[in-house]
């Protein structure tokens, strides 16, 4: 018997997987350019600790 | 999940179907629609803030607000899901649906309201992530857990929640509260009761139906259309003095002289009615002032919104 034939159900799933994927790369993006905005601010200052690291 | 959910009994009457939620099931937890009010009022705090902001974290403290908000969304669909089965504006919602189960609606609320907070923290600042964490409380604890079936005031107290975003964007562009701040959030506060009362009073056996002590039920419709009336005045007054304080203008105060003024007309023209009028009609007035109510917030914001746009180049405000 095969099982080949996708079933509506997978078709849901792939949608949700889907737009997770998508959310979670644009998540990433979202924070490596609000670490870039933040560490370009005038008032951005390495912590004291690791200075002396 | 693995295939036995093709067995899965989560839809009642259509167990024998399969079903296995998608993504659009999910957005639609949040409350996509209440988003958008939330979106822009919140915009036009930001915006109409004193100061500058980088364009990037005032991207990012608005997606996260937004994000707060889907979150209480979810979390008011979890713990609504009895009374949003016997209500037919709700019935089809995931929950009640059968779409997603109350579990995953309630995993996927706290996920967001941690992810929210925590990141509005770290985009703008302390003040306005600490508005954004008590907005979700208020909404979910305050008026979803407790006064929304205890209560005929619910609408007035829980009205509180929507009205949060314009502060929350204001304290995440200036880390402050301020007057201006506050009577943008007055303005949401005050305009909630007539809107949803508007709202009960054509859809009133809803309400009945799910035991919800909406005004209409607990002190009659003829006691809901006085206080719409009453509430409309005061909000005009508030609407129009907002046009004094540093957000407003005279382009503000124009338009709100015009809004109020069709507004107050139409909660005379409810206040006037009897249930004998309205059911003729099919509350044609009722329905017309509703829809007036969410032109009306969305108007008065966005004139706040011309006034801040226009200020750079000296046109707008006093």
């Amino acid at each position: 018997m095969s099982l080949s034939r996708q079933h509506e159900m997978h078709n849901r799933r792939f949608s949700r997987n889907l737009g997770l994927g998508i959310v979670l790369a644009a998540f990433v993006a979202l924070v490596f350019g609000l670490t870039m905005v933040k560490v370009k601010t005038d008032d951005f200052t390495v912590p004291l600790s690791q200075e002396v690291n | 999940m693995s295939d036995a959910s093709l067995n899965n009994p989560v839809l009642g009457n259509a167990a024998a179907e399969p079903y296995d939620s998608n993504f659009s099931d999910y957005f639609a937890l949040l409350k996509p629609r209440v988003m958008a009010l939330v979106v822009f009022t919140a915009l036009i705090g930001l915006i109409a803030a004193p100061g500058s902001i980088h364009p990037m974290i005032g991207f990012c403290a608005i997606l996260f607000i937004a994000v707060g908000g889907g979150a209480s969304g979810a979390l008011n669909m979890w713990w609504d899901a009895d009374i949003d089965a016997v209500m037919k504006r709700t019935r089809n919602r995931p929950v009640p649906s059968g779409r997603i189960t109350g579990q995953e609606a309630l995993g996927f609320g706290i996920t967001l309201t941690g992810f929210s907070v925590v990141m509005l923290a770290l985009a703008t600042n302390l003040v306005a992530a600490g508005l954004l964490a008590f907005t979700i409380f208020f909404y979910i604890v305050i008026y979803t857990m407790w006064l929304k079936r205890w209560t005929p005031q619910n609408i007035v107290i829980g009205g509180a929640a929507g009205a949060f975003p314009p502060m929350i964007g204001w304290a995440a562009a200036t880390g402050t509260i301020s007057i201006e701040s506050l009577m943008m959030f007055s303005l949401t506060f005050m305009w909630t009761p007539p809107h949803f009362w508007a709202l009960a009073l054509f859809t009133q056996q809803d309400y009945d139906n799910a035991e919800v002590p909406m005004l209409t039920v607990t002190h009659g419709r003829r006691s809901t259309r006085i206080h719409i009336l009453v509430y409309t005045l005061l909000l005009a007054a508030l609407a129009i003095a907002l046009a004094y304080t540093s957000v407003g203008g005279p382009i503000y105060l124009v338009g709100a002289l015009l809004l109020n003024a069709q507004f107050v007309r139409g909660a005379i023209g409810i206040w006037r009615r009897d249930e004998e009028a309205s059911q003729a009609d099919r509350f044609l007035t009722e329905r017309k002032f509703f829809k007036a109510s969410l032109l009306y917030l969305f108007a008065h914001f966005g004139l706040i919104g011309v006034e801040a746009l226009l200020a750079p180049f000296g046109l707008g405000g006093w």
